[in-house]
């Protein structure tokens, strides 16, 4: 372990293999984040995600952003464990038939006021799996979503971006 | 001709069989064409001689054409670099065929699918539940892969059976299908006395999609898209499945280059899946420093694909003829140096989990899976190997992998630390065989190959890093696909779970769970 101490301490800062550039963009818009988010939900939105017949490509991308170069957390978003918590609930996939009773009862579960987000392109429209027989339909022909976060996957930092620039006009 | 020993041998064993026909389209694969009552014990047969469990068992709606069912089982015959595929027809009136599950239980699942993808009844199959067409909501007697199936489902809805264990003192814990992390939806019955788990019944499902539908009747082109949506972990080894059946039954001959430039790309997804499992395994034993350690070194491996081709999970790199990105000398530069930086973080990553005995206390013996068990369920990949089967894809078969003498690991223990050691070592050699390809690489050297698009069936494979991936797959005259068949390693690796768990506490679920890291969308389809 003394090893191990030692070069932690020789190391520094282990995100510094980030390209600059990245390093600005997060720290920009999760600043922003950062202050919208003690605005106007009292320091910190929590969000419960489900995931109703992603690939896992979204889950991946939404465990990235919480990873300490990304840290979404630091910025007053914490992801949580039961609906029960949650300010926000955030779908990935297209709904599939068999998720349809779960993403209903999560969202009953949310204390009022709550809201939804969508991640990735199947959660918007379907995507590829539009035309399948037991595809329920986009989440939004279930809940109201008030936020969309595009892209398939959507990168870490889009994640951070548009879930700032949401807050803003919120 | 290789293909005669094979029926030289079934003839010791069967005298007096005849096969209807026999195809050696492609010299790594054989197909035997056999009368329906010779199926069941040709099927047996192989199983006993090739020591391989069923690897795929699926059905073709063929009605229109010949007014039947076609049913395909699939072995691998390692030894010999081939597969080797048994099929017989099936009436298309109230279709049914003998179960093989009684004598084969990798079969067991597969005949399940078949019951309720196409309405082909698995006689004496003990066990007929509906895995991915839940009857809480979808009505029997709808069977989506017949040709003839239209979009509305009608009928009635009945509920689903868990099998249920008695006795005093037993409770059940029920899980699922919204779990408490980032994490996709699956059910889980635990039956539990005290603190062991007696029983654990995985009832998954939940994302099924109607992927294999999707793909009938779509252009090559359009559905590689869907191949790589299939498990989005898994997307390049998916793509590269579906590619190479593609280019097996059109002839195409890909470029040496493309070659090299696909085996890269393979490994760069299996060294980000197994450093984010490493991860996930020491914060499931609540070790959340190297996990956040981990994660750093996951995030620079998808940093590194995303320079490299523009996609962090590798998509919309491959096509048929080879690779839409290539690598130039700027590209191998970075690679080179980004992976030397990678695997000191990672070194030093291993020797910090090494070096925590109340960590490796929770690893030690857990969750073991025994080789008998494994082998009985047909289960593949890493965790096969894990508990000492010998079955890489990479090894057995010619290509790339083979010129760059890939060294295949296994260990014997079955448990959590045999996992986890098995993708420390494997991320090494992942390291390795990068260095060694891109060591190949030429500059401005093509890598992509003129394709046209011919009518067939054939095989295509990829060891991705759970496990082989599979893809049956034939496509019509005009170009269009007329039957895809799916096969992941999770499908029968789930059931490896089941059993791993039985006897540890159910605390130590979600450390097995994440050692054996099964995939949700690629089992659900």
């Amino acid at each position: 372990m003394i090893e191990v101490l030692k070069s932690r301490i020789l190391k520094g800062i282990v995100t510094r293999h980030i390209h600059p550039e990245l390093a600005r963009d997060i720290d920009s818009a999760g600043s922003e984040l950062r202050f919208l988010v003690r605005k106007k939900f009292g320091r910190s939105l929590a969000i419960r995600e489900v995931d109703t017949g992603s690939c896992g490509a979204c889950e991946s991308e939404i465990i990235a952003s919480n990873n300490p170069i990304y840290d979404l957390q630091r910025f007053g978003v914490n992801f949580v464990a039961s609906p029960r918590h949650a300010d926000a609930l955030l779908v990935t996939g297209p709904v599939s038939k068999n998720m349809l009773i779960a993403l209903k009862k999560t969202y009953a579960a949310m204390p009022e006021p709550k809201f939804v987000i969508t991640c990735g392109d199947c959660a918007l429209n379907c995507g590829l799996f539009k035309d399948s027989y037991y595809v329920e339909g986009p989440v939004s022909s279930i809940l109201p979503v008030m936020l969309h976060i595009p892209g398939c996957p959507p990168s870490p930092l889009a994640i951070i971006e548009t879930l700032s620039g949401f807050l803003k006009k919120f | 001709m290789v293909g005669s020993e094979i029926i030289s041998s079934i003839k010791r064993e069967l005298p007096g069989f005849e096969a209807l026909s026999i195809g050696e389209a492609y010299p790594d694969e054989l197909t035997i064409r056999v009368r329906p009552q010779d199926f069941k014990d040709i099927c047996l047969i192989l199983h006993k001689n090739l020591a391989s469990p069923v690897m795929l068992l699926f059905a073709l709606d063929e009605r229109e054409e010949s007014g039947k069912f076609l049913l395909n089982c699939v072995f691998a015959d390692l030894q010999n670099s081939r597969w080797i595929t048994v099929s017989r027809d099936i009436q298309g009136e109230s279709p049914e065929f003998d179960s093989l599950a009684r004598n084969m239980y990798s079969a067991s699942l597969f005949e399940r699918e078949i019951w309720e993808m196409f309405g082909i009844k698995p006689k004496d199959n003990p066990d007929l539940r509906r895995l991915r067409l839940h009857d809480e909501v979808w009505p029997k007697g709808n069977y989506p892969l017949r040709k003839d199936f239209r979009k509305i489902p009608a009928g009635e809805l009945s509920d689903y059976v868990f099998n249920r264990v008695e006795g005093e003192g037993i409770f059940e814990v029920p899980v699922g299908p919204v779990h408490a992390g980032i994490i996709g939806p699956g059910h889980f019955r635990f039956s539990v006395a005290g603190e062991p788990i007696i029983n654990l019944e995985a009832r998954l499902g939940f994302t099924h999609r109607g992927i294999e539908k999707l793909f009938e009747g779509k252009l090559c082109s359009e559905a590689v898209r869907l191949s790589e949506s299939v498990s989005g972990d898994a997307s390049f080894a998916h793509s590269l499945a579906f590619i190479q059946a593609q280019e097996k039954i059109s002839g195409i001959l890909i470029p040496k280059q493309a070659a090299y430039l696909r085996g890269i790309f393979l490994e760069l997804e299996r060294m980000y899946n197994h450093v984010n499992d490493i991860g996930g395994i020491a914060l499931d034993a609540g070790f959340s420093f190297p996990s956040a350690y981990a994660s750093i070194i996951k995030e620079a491996i998808l940093q590194l694909n995303d320079r490299l081709t523009g996609d962090r999970y590798l998509r919309r790199v491959n096509a048929a003829g080879g690779v839409l990105t290539d690598i130039d000398e700027a590209g191998k530069k970075e690679l080179r140096d980004s992976l030397k930086r990678i695997k000191q973080d990672f070194d030093e990553l291993a020797k910090i989990l090494n070096s925590s005995v109340s960590f490796m206390d929770r690893v030690d013996s857990t969750g073991v899976l025994k080789r008998k068990t494994a082998e009985d369920l047909g289960v593949s990949g890493l965790v096969a190997r894990a508990s000492g089967i010998p079955a890489d894809l990479r090894k057995y078969f010619p290509g790339v992998y083979r010129e760059a003498n890939f060294e295949m690991i296994t260990r014997q223990s079955g448990d959590v630390l045999a996992r986890l050691n098995l993708r420390i070592l494997e991320f090494a050699e992942s390291c390795r065989l990068i260095e060694g390809f891109t060591a190949r690489l030429k500059q401005g050297e093509k890598s992509m190959a003129a394709s046209g698009i011919k009518g067939g069936s054939g095989l295509g494979y990829a060891e991705a890093w759970r496990g082989p991936v599979l893809y049956w797959l034939k496509i019509n005259p005009d170009g269009l696909i007329a039957r895809c068949k799916i096969a992941d390693p999770s499908f029968l690796n789930w059931q490896g779970l089941a059993y791993a768990v039985l006897g540890n506490i159910i605390p130590d679920f979600p450390l097995c769970n994440k050692s054996f890291d099964l995939s949700y969308p690629g089992n659900d389809l």
